[in-house]
């Protein structure tokens, strides 16, 4: 019976139980979007660096978790000493550096990339000729609606579109090495070193010799591990943020839940007089507003991931390349505890104050 | 206390303290009650007619003297213990009502059975429900019925854990001429019919008429304790 008085209670103030609904799924929304937009990022970057077709990342040997940016830190001197090493077939310099929020933009020497990658696979145009060709990725052309031969500005620099290729090789945008060099002020410096061994049978062997030979120079990561790495546990800035917004989101939706409780109880005080007159306990009429919250957020959470699932779909249609978006749903039910943790919380202090309401004043209320 | 006696009230004060005043609301009322009996209480307002109704409902502890309920002390209950004395031996019936605007009238009477720890309606309730002239009324909200029903869905409320006593604030309060007769008709024939005790407040002496005995009370006190 008493979950029935819960229900209807919630019905008959439907408007007010719907946004505070909808308020507990926008928050358990910021949460599943943030999470899959992070965890598409990373893989976005994972596929890219297994699409180089390197073996091992040679990268600054800086202390810093090892999918961390850095731009232009290596000398490139480094490039022809590694390229001599034993079971090197290729050495290729990369110089990297963001174009907006979290794209990056590579330099490198397109010939010789080409060798280890195997080859880029054009969807329109081909390989860069001159020192201002820009290739892009097919998510991006496809955002922008850009078409090979027009001139694309990035970096305060006009690029003349030479080719889109398959998404998932490397960057989002390739450039020559040199003219990005020379755009950023990086002469003869380069952010990492691409590494094709003769036999990928020999890559731990090889990591393990190039960490004793680069030692306080570059370190050596095989593109297995590297791409294992591409984690939100191994990015402490974005497990920072995850937690601010996390924390945000149970804040939010403990003053939803509160403010609506708090107007619920003050709006019901007769009612909880007749319920007290009747024999409810002080535990019941707490019990009542606990499930009233616990729907509440319930109902949230099913509004949040299906919002969720929407704002994914508009992301994907809107902005593919600079905002790749995946499901979370082993976060749903996390979500969903953190909205029913601030749902409970935000119900203590109404139930606690309905509670602790004499019968007789109550029963008087007007 | 006799063996008839529901209600036995000896010496029952009340104070309430609000800031620096002590208001008396009752001064030493002695009462008895017999069980089977239809009691009305009249007075005018701040005799201290609600006070008593509040302490013999539970809803208040007293301050001084003795009041037994069925047997039970109430001064020596807990808050506790007299919430779980409400829920079985206690029915109210109040002058506006007080049903749940949420719920149907069904759902009111089964939230005091389920609060009163009853898993289904008593032997005989249907009778009662008869006898009020609700029955194809029980799938309305109370926005739905009339004063007069509304009233006898709190009639029947009261009645649903078969308590020991009836209390009625006022019953007839918030209705016309014909409702009322029809509520105090309703409330005289439960007496008679089923023996319930009843204790009802009223300003109306055509409605304390209804009742076996009437006993008025003025500033805090008990004025004709027998009078019938």
């Amino acid at each position: 019976m008493i979950n029935k008085l819960v229900i209807e209670n919630l019905k008959h103030r439907w408007v007010r139980t719907l946004l505070s609904a909808l308020v507990v799924g926008v928050q358990v929304m910021s949460i599943l979007t943030l999470i899959g937009l992070s965890r598409g990022l990373l893989q976005d970057s994972a596929t890219r660096a297994k699409g180089t077709g390197a073996d091992i990342f040679l990268k600054p040997d800086t202390g810093q978790g090892t999918i961390s940016f850095s731009s232009g830190q290596v000398n490139e001197s480094f490039v022809p000493f590694v390229a001599k090493q034993p079971h090197v077939r290729q050495a290729v310099a990369v110089l990297s550096q963001p174009v907006e929020l979290v794209t990056l933009m590579n330099g490198v020497d397109f010939p010789q990339f080409q060798k280890i990658s195997g080859g880029l696979r054009f969807l329109e145009g081909g390989a860069p000729q001159g020192p201002d060709d820009l290739i892009v990725d097919e998510a991006y052309a496809r955002q922008n609606h850009r078409q090979v031969g027009q001139t694309v500005r990035l970096l305060n620099h006009d690029w003349h579109l030479a080719g889109i290729v398959q998404s998932g090789m490397l960057a989002r945008f390739i450039v020559p090495l040199r003219t990005l060099q020379e755009l950023t002020s990086n002469p003869n410096r380069i952010s990492q070193i691409l590494v094709k061994l003769d036999d990928p049978a020999l890559t731990d062997q090889e990591v393990t010799r190039f960490n004793q030979l680069l030692k306080g120079n570059l370190r050596a990561i095989s593109v297995s591990d590297l791409v294992s790495q591409f984690s939100i546990d191994n990015v402490p800035q974005l497990k920072v943020f995850i937690r601010v917004i996390t924390g945000l989101a149970v804040i939010v939706g403990f003053l939803v839940v509160f403010l609506s409780m708090y107007t619920a109880v003050v709006e019901r005080t007769r009612e909880i007089g007749i319920l007290k007159a009747l024999g409810a306990k002080p535990f019941t009429i707490i019990d009542i507003l606990v499930r009233e919250a616990v729907v509440l957020a319930l109902v949230g959470c099913v509004l949040g991931i299906v919002l969720t699932i929407a704002a994914k779909a508009v992301i994907l249609q809107v902005a593919p390349a600079s905002l790749p978006v995946t499901d979370a749903p082993d976060w749903w039910p996390k979500a969903a505890a953190i909205a029913l943790g601030g749902a409970l919380l935000g119900a203590i202090y109404p139930g606690l104050k309905a509670a602790r309401q004499d019968a007789i004043e109550a029963l008087s209320y007007e | 206390m006799s063996d008839a006696a529901m209600i036995q009230v000896r010496g029952l004060r009340k104070t309430y303290h609000t800031g620096d005043v002590d208001v008396h609301a009752l001064r030493g009322v002695d009462l008895d009650v017999g069980r089977g009996e239809f009691l009305a209480v009249m007075g005018p307002s701040g005799s201290g007619k609600s006070t008593l109704f509040h302490i013999l409902g539970g809803l208040a502890p007293p301050t001084e003297g003795k009041v037994l309920v069925d047997g039970l002390d109430l001064r020596a209950l807990s808050e506790n213990e007299r919430t779980e004395m409400r829920q079985s031996k206690i029915g109210f019936v109040f002058q506006k009502y007080n049903l749940l605007p949420t719920l149907t009238a069904r759902d009111n009477i089964a939230l005091a059975q389920s609060l009163g720890k009853r898993k289904s309606w008593p032997e005989g309730f249907n009778e009662v429900l008869e006898l009020l002239g609700i029955k194809h009324r029980l799938q309305h909200k109370p926005r739905a019925l009339s004063g007069g029903e509304q009233q006898r869905v709190a009639i029947a409320r009261a009645l649903v854990n078969q308590p020991a006593i009836l209390l009625a604030d006022e019953p007839t309060g918030n209705l016309d001429t014909a409702n009322s007769d029809l509520v105090l008709n309703l409330l005289r024939d439960l007496n008679k019919k089923t023996h319930q005790t009843i204790l009802m407040i009223t300003h109306n002496p055509e409605a304390a008429a209804f009742a076996d005995r009437t006993i008025v009370m003025r500033d805090g006190r008990v004025l004709s304790p027998a009078t019938g």
